[in-house]
């Protein structure tokens, strides 16, 4: 498969160059992997520090700036980052207030912050961890390694952030982002598999005519693949996965994510089938947020996120955030 | 250098490089394999990750040329930590360092004082990522490894024997993952579909077992 590459050994690396140069307001090291805001650490100031396998971009070094997080750990494709790049970012951002660490959970990502929280902490620093597991699609928990990370990582990120900007201790923080992922749920679908840059083809196969429900973020096929179903029906699923699982009884975020191979075209359809699946089961929207977000490379597909919020938390989604990847109220 | 090896306490710095070497050959032959196996159940990485790691980790030792065996494998350990990734990086990863530390700080061990460094490493490994043996992970490798081991050390047999038979049963360790359903790593969330795969961390165990054996048979 064709690929906007050099060699596949250094797609993070050249990435990486290409945010330092198109985001002065970002310091990039390319060689220790670390994406920090300018000017951190920030004086009395929770650090936000997250990361996670590349290809899922913008996520995590998109969502760093102003209102959102302080740094990001990029690991290779699909590769959890080693704990030296937190550690770092840890070092990096701590003004004294503790660090925040937001972990999806990914068995690599999980072992690999546990230790750098380890590390960090004989270093001085005071580290909480965040644990973002939001996928409904897994079903049976206790004999998987649990619900996966995915779509409610950018809202954990985004109001925690407003909430560390606006100076709440790190266990304030702490407890916000581990509210809105309580409160948060995400179904995902596959039209097509991704194909990463080291195996130069898909990742699985998904015949024409079907698709794959209950997808994660890894390019990992779903839990059940069904004959290819209309944007109206998909939404009906993927509704009706995250509804009953959460039970809303308060208005709700609504992401609706593309997974990279997805047109802008389609997703706003999809959308709209989602907003009608929604007003269907009497669920009301406080806000909505649609496109690439959280993503799966070049996968087409798209996942549903829906987060239940109280005044607070939409003040602090609506809180003014400066990052590449997400921007308004500035 | 150990020209000729201790026949009482045949596990040196050397020995534990001369696998280090074995193991890193093994690795780079057997990535693309690795990645196959790694592609169906789980993200097509394994074998690309496994070969970073183990380059790096003897790099790692030609520079800083650790004197004991337990020192050796501390320090592959933490490479492997900082430079592997994923789940694979912290599990290898403390597999090396906790038996490295187990063996402390002398200079050649029997190979008995091997077996137990091993044993307090795959501990660490299934203490870290929570697995037990049927599980479908490096576990089921691993286990039987340590286990075949013990019965032929017990039984009387010399160093390279043991291993010989503990890479055996690593490798028919690891072939029985097939049938298995994942409970643990990524590969869990394929449920049923996981099914009728081979594991690839145990595959990439079993390596590194069997890199083990031919190690102490080409000292004998």
């Amino acid at each position: 498969m064709k690929m906007l590459i050099n060699v596949a050994e250094n797609v993070v690396a050249d990435a990486l160059r290409g945010i330092a140069a198109a985001h002065p307001e970002l310091v990039v090291d390319v060689e220790k992997r670390l994406i920090v805001r300018r000017g951190a650490p920030f004086e009395g100031k929770v650090g936000l520090v997250s990361g996670g396998g590349s290809g899922h971009e913008p996520l995590h070094g998109g969502f760093v700036g102003r209102g959102m997080l302080d740094a990001a750990c990029p690991g290779e494709v699909f590769t959890s980052p080693v704990p030296d790049q937190m550690v770092r970012a840890a070092a990096a951002v701590d003004s004294g207030a503790g660090v925040l660490f937001i972990v999806k959970n990914y068995t690599g990502d999980v072992l690999n912050f546990q230790m750098a929280a380890e590390l960090a902490e004989d270093e001085g620093v005071q580290v909480a961890t965040v644990l973002v597991n939001d996928d409904v699609a897994v079903i049976d928990s206790t004999y998987t390694a649990g619900r996966r990370g995915t779509g409610a990582t950018l809202f954990v990120e985004k109001i925690a952030g407003a909430a560390a900007e606006e100076g709440a201790p790190l266990d304030r923080v702490a407890a916000l982002a581990r509210q809105v992922n309580e409160a948060s749920r995400t179904f995902g679908v596959a039209l097509s598999a991704c194909s990463t840059p080291a195996k130069g083809g898909p990742t699985f196969d998904l015949p024409e005519g079907e698709l794959e429900l209950g997808v994660g973020i890894h390019g990992e096929p779903g839990r059940e693949r069904r004959a290819m179903m209309t944007s109206g029906e998909i939404a009906d699923v993927s509704v009706e996965a995250v509804v009953s699982d959460l039970r809303p009884d308060r208005p709700v975020l609504v992401l609706v994510n593309g997974m990279g191979g997805t047109p802008l075209l389609e997703l706003y359809g999809f959308n709209a089938e989602v907003q009608r699946a929604l007003a269907e089961r009497k669920v009301a929207v406080a806000r909505t947020l649609v496109g690439n977000y959280v993503t799966s490379l070049d996968m087409a597909g798209a996942s549903v996120t829906i987060c239940q919020v109280d005044e607070e938390l939409l003040r602090l989604y609506d809180a003014p955030v400066a990052t590449p990847g997400l921007r308004w109220g500035i | 250098m150990n020209a000729t090896p201790d026949s009482e306490a045949p596990v040196d710095a050397a020995f534990v490089r001369r696998w280090l070497a074995a193991a890193t050959d093994a690795v780079e032959r057997d990535a693309a394999h690795l990645t196959e196996l790694d592609s169906p159940i789980g993200d097509a990485d394994h074998g690309t990750n496994m070969r970073r790691g183990f380059l790096a980790a003897r790099t790692a030792v030609e520079q800083e040329q650790p004197q004991t065996p337990g020192a050796v494998l501390v320090l592959v350990g933490r490479t492997l930590i900082s430079t592997v990734g994923g789940a694979s990086g912290p599990l290898y990863g403390t597999l090396m360092r906790r038996a490295g530390k187990e063996l402390g700080e002398e200079q050649a061990v029997p190979a008995d004082r091997l077996r137990d460094a091993l044993r307090a490493g795959v501990d660490g490994v299934a203490q870290l990522g929570g697995a037990a043996p049927g599980d479908k992970t490096m576990l089921d490798a691993l286990v039987p490894a340590l286990e075949a081991l013990s019965g032929a050390l017990d039984g009387g047999e010399d160093l390279a024997r043991a291993l010989a038979a503990a890479a055996a049963a690593a490798r028919e360790g690891a072939q029985a993952t097939t049938p298995l359903r994942a409970r643990k790593g990524r590969a869990s969330y394929l449920g049923e579909r996981s099914i009728g795969h081979q594991d690839p961390g145990a595959t990439s165990s079993a390596l590194l077992v069997a890199a083990f054996a031919d190690t102490a048979r080409e000292g004998a």
